[in-house]
């Protein structure tokens, strides 16, 4: 049933960090997002860098509000500028608003040209760094800004001890130090935000995280994989856990090892995951197709990235939709899913693991850069409560591993823990697992495994709908954060909207979408990527009438909820 | 895992109902046969077996054995073979293939076997030529040797030294067998299984069909003369001198095997409170 849509939007406010290297514009930024979670609100922080492989310009671009949020918004409503080196690489990625102000130390140069009709705000951080011992000025500006916001300073100290605790007490100490003394300067303050409740029960954490714990959660206890931004983090973070779960992460020669290990740890009766972007996903697809094939369970989560080849390595775009439909050679059945927002990344991951064991075969599941790096203050992400498990138990000898059933899905023995052995093959073969090139085999084993992965009951979780109004933003994995907010919009200004978010893309629950389209009038597709990819595969699969339009945009820069009701809009 | 040890099976116990592809006179059958030896002489339980291979003839070898099979896809088998000895350390996992199969399309992983250093044992039925596909030259293959349409005047290119290779990668045992000598193959697989980590077998296995002038390998075989050498200098110097017939354990070391512990110290809800504000 289609919940109600939220009414109005939400009050928040967006704040950028910038400085060059070394400055201390993302720590400040991790600080700040701390803080605004011990004071009550929930938060989003993305990151932008340069291109150095270490050091150089960064920004932490920070929205808060009152409610939960899912995208960044249209423009910063504060600039804090660290310094000014290198500033023109971050400006289309920071529109400011007209009135939004720019907050900077004078003595650290001149204010770009670019910013001359900004309103100013000039602070001396410099000069009160200096007169403390290890003072640092990104410390100090967070100080004032924090200040300006009208946050406690207590929920800033509380940040210090989240984001740099783990460096020993003097840099603590120091720190707090330069918050005060930015803080003490100020009058508050600048915003006037609704209050927050605060909730100690909220979490932070990463989409990169959130898709390892829901993985986690899932089962999984085998990982191998090759590093490659922006996924590493999820093995960052998977690597020590695994350990301590009494599982094991493998750091693979390359993808071609990474996708053939899982097979293996699956194979040994262990969920398995890798995870990688784009490149990794086109060497991994020979590997995906065993899974198939074989029937051996994994899940591949590929962290999207701007592609084509190297492509930007470190900005989102979701590119890589029809790679992961339709990349398999063969008629190749398999699943691909894409999580909505950070707490979605939990649900989505656990749920693919159950449905890749469930129906073993191979899950593909698109994350991408704007979800696995930015960080959220968000409710606790929910479990997903479906009991989904491998079928393992098998009576016959000799087995019949390829048996077919009515559901498709075939008993899978564990070596070692079964008397029913078998050979799993990637040829294609019979019931028994013997090669065969006969095309009745062939047939039955297609026809058996597009059965078990057409034939099963999904249920709700195939997509997320709000709303029943005759205009309709029909979206899929990160943009549907913009999505939303979007739609929001466009409801509170008097126009009655619908949203289809899909977190199930293969198989395309295409009787659930038709139903979910009733009605709808006007239609929009929406995505970042160039080509309308999600569009061109709905038409494909004759869901869509043939008056619905595409708004479809590349990376590297985000979607903005406002580009989107003017893109609508123009069209009605 | 709990299974019951088998009252001594017979080697032939070990084999199961599916009839090889192979040629008559290929020399995978008489691997076939050692493994089973090796196996029965072993008392391995046929539950706790898992034979892994890619794609050629050799790497048909796991579905003719009545034990746990995986016949991936081409070169790929070292990589299962490591995802399932992690995530199963209780098995006993053997990877097979051909010199095509695993020193050209899988050489990347032959390296990164050789020096991960697991618990497993690979054996390599080379017969300097790709069977499956109807006789091209692999990388095994003399550079002068022109039957290939592919290579009308040979490849031009010098030969894959396998156990150099392997001992340079960081290998920690070495062996090569011949499927004209079945006793002394099975033996040798019975050191290779017994070895502590990753034990690589060079088997000499003459293709019938696309190389049948390998029949002359019965006599230009001979023993391994020098006797195993436990220095990797000294196996350097054995394995360079090597005329690629020499039969026998070229080197044997006890190195560090890589395998974690897979115990369980802490719950995940105890990593989830971490996530809290
Ligand atoms: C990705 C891929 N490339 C090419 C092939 C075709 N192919 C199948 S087997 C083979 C070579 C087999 O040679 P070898 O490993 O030496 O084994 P043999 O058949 O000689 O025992 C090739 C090239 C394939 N199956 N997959
Ligand atoms: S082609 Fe050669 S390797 Fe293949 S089965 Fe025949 S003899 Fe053996």
């Amino acid at each position: 049933m289609p919940q109600e849509l939220p009414r109005g939007s939400a009050a928040s406010l967006s704040i950028a960090i910038t400085g060059s290297g070394g400055s201390g514009a993302v720590t400040a930024g991790s600080i700040l997002l701390a803080a605004l979670g011990k004071a009550g609100f929930y938060g989003l922080m993305t990151r932008s860098a340069g291109p150095q492989i270490r050091g150089g310009e960064s920004a932490a671009m920070v929205r808060f509000s009152p409610e939960p949020l899912y995208c960044m918004g249209d423009q910063f409503d504060l600039l804090i500028a660290l310094d000014w080196r290198n500033f023109h690489r971050f400006l289309q990625e920071i529109p400011l608003g007209t009135a939004s102000p720019v907050l900077y130390d004078p003595a650290l140069g001149e204010v770009p040209e670019e910013l001359r009709l900004q309103p100013r705000l000039e602070r001396p951080w410099k000069r009160r760094a200096a007169a403390i011992a290890g003072g640092r000025l990104n410390l100090v500006a967070l100080g004032t800004a924090g200040a300006l916001l009208g946050l406690p300073c207590e929920a800033l100290e509380t940040g210090v001890q989240k984001v740099l605790g783990h460096k020993g007490e003097a840099v603590v100490d120091s720190a707090v130090a330069c918050i005060r003394a930015g803080f003490s300067a100020e009058n508050p303050n600048l915003a006037r935000l609704p209050k927050p409740r605060p909730d100690p029960n909220r979490w932070l954490l990463s989409g990169n995280e959130a898709a390892a714990l829901g993985s986690l959660r899932g089962g999984v206890r085998f990982v191998a994989a090759y590093p490659i931004t922006p996924a590493t983090e999820m093995l960052e973070w998977l690597a020590p856990k695994l350990e301590q779960l009494g599982g094991a992460l493998l750091q693979a020669e390359d993808e071609l090892a990474s996708i053939n290990m899982i097979l293996g740890g699956s194979f040994g009766g262990m969920p398995s995951l890798t995870a990688t972007s784009g490149p990794g996903l086109s060497l991994m697809m020979e590997g995906i197709g065993l899974a198939v094939a074989s029937e051996t369970p994994v899940l591949v989560a590929d962290v999207m990235r701007v592609g084509p080849s190297t492509g930007i390595p470190t900005k989102s775009e979701q590119s890589d939709l029809h790679i992961a439909l339709y990349g398999l050679h063969g008629d190749a059945p398999h699943l691909v899913l894409a999580p909505l927002d950070i707490g979605d990344c939990a649900f989505t991951f656990q749920w693919a693991v159950g449905l890749a064991e469930q129906l073993q075969t191979a899950a593909i599941v698109l994350s991408d850069q704007f979800l696995g790096q930015s960080r959220a203050i968000l409710d606790p992400p929910p479990r997903c409560e479906t009991p989904l498990t491998r079928l393992k138990q098998a009576r016959e000898r000799p087995c019949r591993r390829y048996l077919y059933t009515d559901t498709g899905v075939s008993p899978m023995p564990i070596p070692g823990e079964s008397p029913c052995r078998y050979t799993a093959d990637g040829l294609e073969h019979d019931e028994r697992g013997v090669p065969s090139s006969l095309a009745e085999d062939h047939l039955a084993q297609l026809q058996k495994r597009r059965r078990k992965i057409e034939g099963f009951a999904y249920g709700e979780a195939w997509a997320e709908i709000q709303g029943a109004g005759p205009l309709c933003l029909i979206s899929w994995g990160s943009s549907a954060g913009a999505v939303r907010e979007a739609a929001q919009r466009l409801q509170a200004a008097g126009q009655p909207t619908r949203v289809i978010l899909l977190r199930l893309l293969a198989p395309l629950r295409r009787e659930s979408l038709k139903a979910a389209l009733a009605g709808a009038e006007q239609l929009f597709v929406i995505e970042q990527n160039q080509t309308g990819q999600l569009f061109h595969y709905l038409h494909g699969a004759q869901v869509l009438p043939p008056h619905a339009r595409s708004f479809a945009r590349p990376g590297p820069l985000p979607l903005r909820p406002g580009e989107i009701v003017r893109a609508v809009r123009s069209e009605i | 895992m709990a299974t019951i040890p088998t009252p001594s099976l017979r080697a032939k116990d070990y084999k199961s109902q599916i009839p090889p592809v192979w040629c008559p006179g290929c020399g995978h059958f008489a691997v076939l046969s050692a493994l089973t030896k090796a196996f029965a002489y072993l008392k391995l339980p046929k539950d706790q077996l898992a034979l892994v291979s890619g794609i050629g003839c050799s790497s048909r070898l796991p579905a003719y054995l009545d034990t746990y099979g995986f016949h991936g896809v081409h070169g790929r088998a070292l990589a299962v073979a490591a995802g399932l000895k992690t995530a199963r350390p209780d098995l006993i996992v053997i990877a097979v293939g051909g010199d095509g199969d695993g020193f050209s399309i899988g050489g990347n992983h032959f390296l990164h076997a050789c020096r991960r250093n697991m618990d497993f044992t690979y054996i390599v039925m080379d017969n300097e030529v790709y069977g499956m596909t109807k006789g091209q030259a692999s990388p095994t293959t003399q550079p002068d040797w022109t039957r290939s349409k592919l290579t009308p005047h040979g490849t031009g290119v010098r030969r894959f030294q396998p156990p150099a290779i392997a001992l340079a990668a960081g290998a920690s045992f070495i062996a090569r067998g011949f499927s004209g000598d079945p006793t002394g193959l099975s033996k040798l697989f019975v050191e290779a299984i017994q070895h502590p980590g990753f034990a690589f077998v060079h088997v000499l296995s003459p293709c019938q069909t696309f190389r049948p002038e390998q029949r002359a390998w019965k006599q230009q075989v001979h023993p391994c003369s020098l006797g195993t050498a436990e220095d990797p200098a000294r196996a350097a110097e054995l394995i360079h001198r090597d005329d690629g017939m020499a039969l026998g354990v070229l080197y044997a070391q006890q190195l560090p095997v890589w395998q974690p512990k897979l115990t369980q110290r802490t719950s995940l809800a105890t990593i989830e409170e971490a996530f809290r504000l």
